[in-house]
């Protein structure tokens, strides 16, 4: 019987560690061969047994900041998914406390056109709302990649469920006390949904920092976009130099996997609560 | 009511429109819209920058992007690329789900380790993929294959090869998107009650009876999530497309997406790309009634 167990147990490392494998080499390709010179990146990433560098060098990355304005890239990244998240936090949350909470006309009919809302994808809209903006003449700028990804739908979604599951009591106590709505919000409601906003930031954050499509059809300097434009772009420039774009691809997951090391539970579990949609 | 309470409601009301209407008012503006606008352009010959002023024209661009070859493509790929990632994205995500959640030592480790490629953008995924499938025996893929075979696996160009791009974009997706829907899965694997599977010992079922008996069923609506979320991202498609092969070799991978993009910005042909969309829309509205039909099914049967 211990002996079945431990073959059991053996077999799932064994496996677990394939699969380690699998998910591990791509990114330590990456990460190596941004140390490596040029040409032996190639030539080195086909052999398993050569991912480390035998000469290690910072050649690569002070490449990145004089063929391409990095610091331009992740500054645009930061500043677009900052706002996004900022601002949805606020908008969509008093949205969904107004849905969950408030008496007013017209609140259930709304509620039920932002919940058909959830499942229009970006790309069924993206060429009418490019349309849209240049009419406005808004191409180029950074609130074109800001302002209409603020109000989600999605997000007032998971804010709504999660006030709805929220104790009335403690609302009730402060609007004997006098508080009005807004106080009640920030004061009590906020302080207590903890959870819900790390999720929405997080979800949001991740949807904004990979987004290549719609800059990619609104924005043409370089003085406005993105870090994935920045890749695509920088992958397109002669001279095709491997170690340089691995440098740049370094650079650009690390502030991300910074983040998704420390909040490691709150990604999880913010993933964990989109299944609850279904 | 009294006056008193009159006027709470009315302040209540006059509150919720505040608080509510930054939202609203960016939901119409940039999703409701957009998408009311997409159905009627679809049904003019809008171009950018074109002389010609628009005129309604029926369903002429349907017409027209159902007798293109490109476009024809597009749909042939998106729906091949969903029966290869949607099946084997799924079975590998609950056999991850699986193993991570089994009661050992370092499971916290190789969860975060498999749910790691969800946090980089697809972009830089596929750049980085792009040296995996280099081309020749020096290619990472190609060498792991001939070491794997012994030496019989005949190295390959698989992104500029018409049958193999799309396997290899498929690869890619699967590889960045997979410890999403194990996430998924692994949270609905916890909320099963251990008391099921008590009771299913004491009735001496074996490790697989009690998988295909209480596991599986238990899962079924989080499988069926996993299953729409995962076919919706498939006719999605577009960055590794776009970063990989750029649609080709010979329409071998090229996208409802992506023609939609070319249109809109190579040929400035607005409508046509307004047309494409809204398949696009149809086919995403189409996978979510079913799922919904699925799912409430099973409801119905408890």
């Amino acid at each position: 019987m211990i002996g079945r167990l431990r073959v059991g147990t053996l077999s799932v490392y064994l496996l677990l560690a394939a699969f380690a494998l699998a998910f591990l080499v791509p990114v330590a390709m990456m990460l190596f061969g941004s140390f490596k010179p040029d040409d032996q990146v190639l030539v080195q990433a086909a052999r398993l047994g050569s991912l480390l560098p035998t000469e290690f060098s910072w050649f690569n990355y002070r490449d990145v900041f004089a063929r391409v304005p990095f610091t331009r890239y992740l500054f645009n990244s930061a500043f677009i998914s900052a706002c996004i998240v900022a601002g949805g936090l606020l908008v969509n949350s008093l949205a969904a406390y107004a849905f969950a909470r408030l008496q007013w006309p017209g609140r259930d009919w709304l509620l039920l056109v932002v919940i058909a809302l959830m499942i229009i994808p970006l790309e069924a809209i993206a060429v009418p709302l490019f349309y849209e903006v240049t009419l406005l003449g808004w191409r180029d700028t950074y609130w074109v990649q800001i302002i209409p990804f603020i109000a989600n739908a999605f997000s007032i979604y998971l804010f709504y469920s999660f006030f709805l599951g929220l104790p009335r009591e403690l609302e009730e106590a402060a609007r004997i006390d006098g508080a009005g709505p807004w106080r009640i919000f920030f004061r009590i409601v906020a302080p207590n949904a903890k959870p819900v906003f790390a999720t929405v930031a997080i979800l949001s954050f991740l949807t904004q920092w990979g987004a290549l499509l719609w800059p990619l059809m609104v924005t043409h300097s370089e003085a406005v976009r993105p870090l994935p434009l920045g890749i695509a772009a920088f992958y397109s420039l002669p001279p095709l130099q491997w170690g340089d774009i691995f440098a740049f691809g370094v650079m650009m997951v690390t502030p991300v996997l910074l983040i998704y090391v420390l909040f490691q539970r709150w990604f999880v579990q913010g993933v964990a609560t989109t299944g609850v949609k279904g | 009511m009294t006056s008193a309470g009159h006027q709470t409601v009315n302040r209540d009301a006059r509150l919720a429109w505040l608080f509510a209407s930054p939202a609203l008012l960016g939901l119409s503006c940039f999703v409701l819209l957009p998408f009311v606008l997409s159905v009627i352009l679809s049904f003019t010959n809008l171009r950018l920058g074109s002389p010609l002023s628009m005129e309604f024209m029926g369903f002429s661009q349907y017409q027209r992007i159902f007798s293109d070859q490109a476009f024809l493509a597009a749909l042939r790929n998106n729906s091949l690329f969903a029966l290869i990632v949607v099946p084997l994205q799924t079975a590998l995500a609950l056999l991850l789900a699986l193993l991570v959640n089994q009661p050992l030592r370092g499971m916290v480790i190789f969860r975060s380790l498999f749910f790691m490629p969800v946090v980089f953008p697809l972009s830089l995924v596929a750049v980085v993929w792009i040296i995996v499938f280099a081309p020749g025996p020096q290619g990472l893929l190609n060498q792991v294959l001939e070491t794997i075979t012994l030496g019989a696996w005949q190295a390959r160009d698989f992104l500029h090869d018409p049958v193999w791009a799309l396997p290899a974009i498929s690869l890619t997706s699967i590889w960045q998107g997979v410890g999403f829907q194990m996430v998924i899965l692994l949270a609905a694997l916890q909320g099963i009650a251990h008391e099921l599977y008590e009771a299913a010992r004491v009735d001496g079922a074996n490790r697989w009876q009690q998988f295909v008996c209480i596991t599986l069923p238990q899962l079924r609506n989080a499988i069926i999530f996993v299953v729409l979320v995962t076919t919706i991202l498939a006719f999605r498609l577009f960055d590794q497309v776009q970063i990989m092969t750029q649609g080709g070799p010979n329409y071998a991978t090229t996208t409802v997406m992506y023609e939609a993009v070319n249109s809109a910005f190579g040929s400035q042909q607005v409508a046509r790309a307004a047309a494409m969309t809204v398949v696009f829309f149809t086919i995403v509205l189409l996978i979510t009634l079913l799922q919904r039909a699925v799912a409430r099914h099973e409801r119905v049967i408890e």
